[in-house]
């Protein structure tokens, strides 16, 4: 069960961005004093976050590019994108 | 050889100048002069080694930064070089339209200190009129561009009792995070700790007001919180560990491992101006002095909690127990922490001394 609601839509706030950590060779998202080491199933979840997809259809694209069950990933990333809300990484309209 | 890891994040101390004077500053007491400071050429330079070198987060701070006229051109300096601009301001020397160079600048976060809830205390803090109502007026411009902003509030026992008003001010002001920091002691804080400690009381109220807060503000309003360290069991993480996370350069290029490092005697501190930032992070001797736990004494030597909290803050080893290498006297296994308590308790439960306003550079 995903804690978010699939027809809500994720946003980067402004001052919050992905950055490619050429030193430590890792994604990383930047925010205010903040810095989260990413990993390969964060940085997929994080690199279709446009503002503009819903939940729903990020998932989809997910289960479609990785050929994994919906449900495994709907979880995953609802509970992803609820961690980062509370700390005010990501906005959910 | 080295065993230095790459640090993530740099203080720029790009200058010592301030309009305020507020009584805990972090500035030394010894304030570097205007024309000690480096170029934008120089600090530009120092931006681009500190990205190669690992560098993600870039802390604009002095002074206040926007004393420098050049704040525009280091903030478009730091972006270019791969940075998250953090801009720590006291709000005095910006305008809206200043705001608007430094948001097409690139600045990433703007973080806006905050004295008081309102004139009477700010003012007096800050030793400066006006300010309340300009750090006012810059929260809203800040707002309006859509930069994200934090507001930076020190806490101590003159201001401790608008705690609530505090947090709910940064609701109001839109903020994304609060900083509610207890005053720590080093700077010209050390020269009115007296009249800046918190009661035990104080201390545990503020942390019943802060765990109230977050829950009752979780996904609107971040709080992070520097508890009243004095009154606390284990010592605060300085620094996340001498030499391992971060760095600051101070406005003449001299490269520090924390602010207050000046006032450990016997370290010799490397500038940019003479050498790399990499040789310095790696090389230079006060950089290894503490890194690591090589340099440990008892308790901490044998200390479970020695990668924990790294033995607490040096300076305040020194400032306390007058060795550096000492076991931070804020840690309940410290033999000087009994000492220590009974004389904060002595200084907190007296009336509060006349404040000692920071000085200007000259």
């Amino acid at each position: 069960m995903s804690p978010v609601a699939e027809a809500s839509v994720p946003r980067l706030p402004r001052g919050v961005r992905l950055h490619r950590d050429r030193v430590r060779e890792a994604w990383v998202l930047l925010a205010p004093e903040r810095v989260l080491k990413l990993d390969p199933v964060g940085l997929a979840i994080l690199e279709r976050v446009d503002g503009e997809r819903s939940l729903g259809a990020i998932v989809d694209d997910l289960a479609a590019a990785y050929s994994a069950p919906r449900e495994q990933i709907a979880g995953d990333a609802g509970r992803f994108l609820d961690g980062l809300a509370a700390r005010r990484m990501v906005d959910l309209a | 050889m080295t065993d230095a890891r790459p640090p993530i994040a740099l203080l720029a101390e790009v200058t010592h100048r301030c309009p305020l004077a507020c009584p805990y500053c972090s500035n030394p007491v010894e304030l570097t002069a205007r024309d000690a400071e480096l170029s934008t050429e120089a600090w530009t330079d120092v931006f681009r080694q500190a990205a190669d070198l690992g560098v993600l987060q870039l802390h604009l701070s002095g002074g206040e930064p926007a004393s420098r006229r050049d704040l525009e051109a280091l903030v478009a300096a730091a972006r270019a070089a791969g940075l998250y601009v953090n801009l720590i301001t006291s709000g005095i020397g910006l305008t809206e339209r200043r705001l608007q160079a430094l948001d097409a600048a690139g600045v990433d976060h703007v973080q806006l200190s905050l004295q008081g809830v309102g004139p009477e205390m700010a003012d007096r803090i800050g030793n400066y009129r006006g300010s309340f109502a300009r750090k006012m007026e810059v929260a809203g411009w800040v707002g309006r561009l859509g930069l994200p902003l934090t507001l930076n509030a020190v806490m101590h026992r003159q201001n401790l009792a608008d705690l609530p008003q505090t947090i709910e001010l940064a609701v109001r002001l839109g903020a994304r995070r609060i900083e509610v920091a207890t005053v720590q002691f080093h700077g010209w804080a050390v020269v009115n700790r007296a009249a800046l400690v918190p009661t035990r009381e104080q201390a545990r109220e503020a942390s019943r007001v802060v765990a109230e807060a977050r829950e009752r503000l979780a996904g609107k309003l971040v709080i992070d919180y520097v508890p009243a360290d004095y009154h606390a069991r284990y010592p605060k993480a300085c620094m996340g560990g001498w030499g391992s996370t971060g760095l600051n350069v101070a406005p003449d290029g001299r490269v520090l491992p924390c602010h207050a490092a000046e006032t450990i005697p016997g370290l010799e501190f490397w500038s940019v101006r003479d050498r790399s930032l990499a040789e310095i992070w790696e090389e230079n001797p006060a950089f290894r002095a503490f890194r690591g736990t090589e340099w440990m004494q008892e308790p901490c030597r044998s200390c479970e909690r020695k990668l924990v909290d790294f033995g607490g803050c040096r300076c305040q080893a020194l400032a306390l127990a007058g060795d550096a290498a000492a076991t931070d006297p804020v840690c309940s296994r410290s033999d000087r922490h009994a000492a220590l308590v009974a004389a904060i308790e002595d200084e907190a439960g007296a009336p509060p001394p006349d404040l000692v306003w920071r000085a200007a550079p000259h």
